[in-house]
């Protein structure tokens, strides 16, 4: 089992969502982050003076998959956010120790799809 | 250096005799004005006013938040540009007696427009509160179309559409159904507030736009829902507080017909807020807060034509029907038919307006309001004849020019956002700003 955390540009959620969807792959969590970029994306003015920081506006989605789904469900992230330009992201992939399903209390590899 | 210091002195001197030479003539207009009249009117102009901020908020709440800054903005800048518009020539296009397609150009920048009262519209306020009341409806009709194209146009392009709309449609709708020598007006249709000059033109304008540029993206995939329903409530709490200004300010007096039209207002807004609510509850199981200020916002459109012509009983069947037709509009007939009105401008405003405008034609009576006629059920069907000959009228008038000024500025500028500053969002993309921020 495979902990995949992927941080990707905003705009983009809706196109790896859909990626995601044509791998099967359902279970998805996603929050809004704030990261620090090396890139110079679109920042905001106010007042015509200050732009704001290098923080900058990202999504996070974590991702639980069984080892076959691994692949798969990389390919269809990177097809979703990739522009080639700096900014787009990173995927990280990390080992998955356990996946208890609360309601049953199932674990492992059945607990995760 | 000789002329540097005598200038100031020859121009001040010139101005006090000017003063001097034109304060009687001031003095002698003055008798015919009403001060209960001109305090009510200049009351009403800033409640008004209000109303686009208002709209702003009714509006800016519907929207996702990455999109809430530029519905403000685009409904904030409608308050600057036309405030402009219409003291330098949308006034005298729109007012200026005549019989043409606009009222001509002799009253540009005002010139004429004095402190004194002009008779044909009004004998008791001066004309330049007659003309600055009028100054808020022009921008809020424009600033309802919004609601049509919002979340995908460019900030340019709506500049230059806003503008050219103004000038080539409202103007010229607003003379033939209020200017003198106007040919709707002659015709003899009843619009007491502007259900047809205002809501019917805007709400058809917004189904042009609408159709022409097309659905937003994921709309399907991932329905969006409003960000700020508060802001919602806001608006419309905001919206039904101006509407007082404009529908009984338009009786530009502080008499009985303002009064009627104050009660009917509110009567027809709060039954339409009921039957909306309670036409989810039915159908959907729960009466929501949007469905209550979409409601009240629909029952406030439909009451407009018919304020000052009315009464309370005609308030209360005219607000309970409105919600029936426009929410079928917008939560039976929008979807099966497939176009993006993002808010409901043609839904509201444009199916509320058309059943005002006839509405007025049935109720209107005669015990109301002597200077107005008797509707279909007082003994007079002509009149819902004519009003339906004025909504007619301005369906095709508005669907055809808004058309080709859409077209006109699709191919000089180009209307749509692209697709990626669609999904970044308008606030970022047109104005470089955020509504909200994630972390201090």
């Amino acid at each position: 089992m495979k902990l995949i955390i992927a941080i990707i540009q905003p705009y983009k959620l809706e196109e790896v969502k859909e990626e995601l969807y044509k791998q099967e792959v359902n279970l998805i969590t996603v929050s809004e982050v704030l990261g620090h970029g090396r890139q110079k994306g679109v920042t905001e003015i106010y007042r015509g003076a200050k732009e704001t920081g290098n923080l900058l506006r990202k999504v996070r989605l974590e991702i639980a998959v069984n080892e076959n789904f691994v692949e798969p469900t990389i390919k269809a992230i990177v097809k979703g956010a990739k522009t080639g330009e700096t900014g787009d992201g990173k995927i990280f992939v990390l080992d998955l120790k356990e996946c208890i399903r609360i309601r049953t209390e199932e674990r492992g590899s059945i607990a995760i799809g | 250096m000789y002329f540097g210091k005598i200038y100031p002195l020859k121009i001040l001197f010139i101005l006090l005799v000017c003063i001097c030479f034109y304060l009687p003539a001031f003095a002698e207009g003055m008798p015919k004005i009403d001060t209960g009249d001109t305090a009510w009117v200049l009351i009403s102009s800033a409640l008004v006013m209000l109303m686009t901020p208002g709209l702003a908020f009714f509006y800016g709440g519907m929207v996702r938040k990455k999109n809430a800054l530029s519905i403000l903005m685009q409904c904030f800048i409608i308050l600057c540009v036309l405030s402009i518009q219409w003291v330098l020539f949308g006034y005298s296009l729109s007012f200026h007696p005549g019989g043409g397609f606009w009222g001509g150009l002799s009253w540009f920048g005002l010139n004429g427009v004095g402190f004194e009262p002009y008779a044909d519209y009004s004998s008791t306020i001066p004309h330049q509160l007659f003309m600055i009341f009028q100054a808020m409806f022009a921008i809020i009709t424009p600033a309802l179309i919004i609601g049509a194209f919002a979340e995908r146009m460019k900030f340019s392009a709506f500049l230059v559409f806003t503008l050219l709309w103004a000038t080539f449609v409202y103007d010229p709708l607003c003379h033939w159904m209020w200017g003198i020598g106007g040919f709707l007006k002659k015709l003899g249709a009843l619009d007491f507030a502007g259900g047809t000059v205002v809501h019917i033109n805007a709400g058809i304008a917004a189904l042009v736009t609408a159709l022409i540029i097309g659905r937003r993206k994921n709309l399907d995939s991932n329905p969006p829902a409003p960000h700020n329903l508060p802001f919602v409530l806001l608006g419309t709490a905001l919206l039904w507080f101006g509407w007082f200004g404009f529908n009984a300010g338009s009786a530009l007096a502080a008499n009985g017909l303002a009064v009627n039209a104050f009660v009917v207002t509110n009567t027809a807004a709060a039954a339409a807020g009921l039957s909306w609510a309670s036409l989810e509850w039915l159908r959907n199981g729960k009466p929501t807060i949007f469905g209550a200020a979409s409601g009240t916002v629909a029952g406030l459109v439909a009451i407009t034509p018919a304020a000052g012509f009315v009464g309370v009983i005609a308030a209360v069947v005219i607000g309970l029907l409105v919600s029936i037709f426009c929410f079928s509009a917008v939560s039976i007939i929008k979807p099966k038919l497939g176009y993006d009105d993002s808010l409901d401008a043609f839904g509201v405003h444009c199916i509320g307006g058309i059943w005002g405008a006839l509405a007025t034609g049935l109720f209107a009576s005669k015990a109301v309001n002597p200077l107005g006629a008797n509707g279909l059920f007082f003994g007079n069907p002509k009149q819902f004849f004519i009003q339906l000959v004025a909504v007619l009228f301005t369906i095709a008038y508005t669907l055809l020019v808004t058309f080709i000024i859409y077209k006109v500025v699709d191919l000089l500028i180009g209307v749509r956002v692209s697709e990626k500053e669609e999904l970044m969002g308008l606030d970022l993309t047109q104005h470089r700003e955020r509504a909200y921020t994630v972390l201090e």
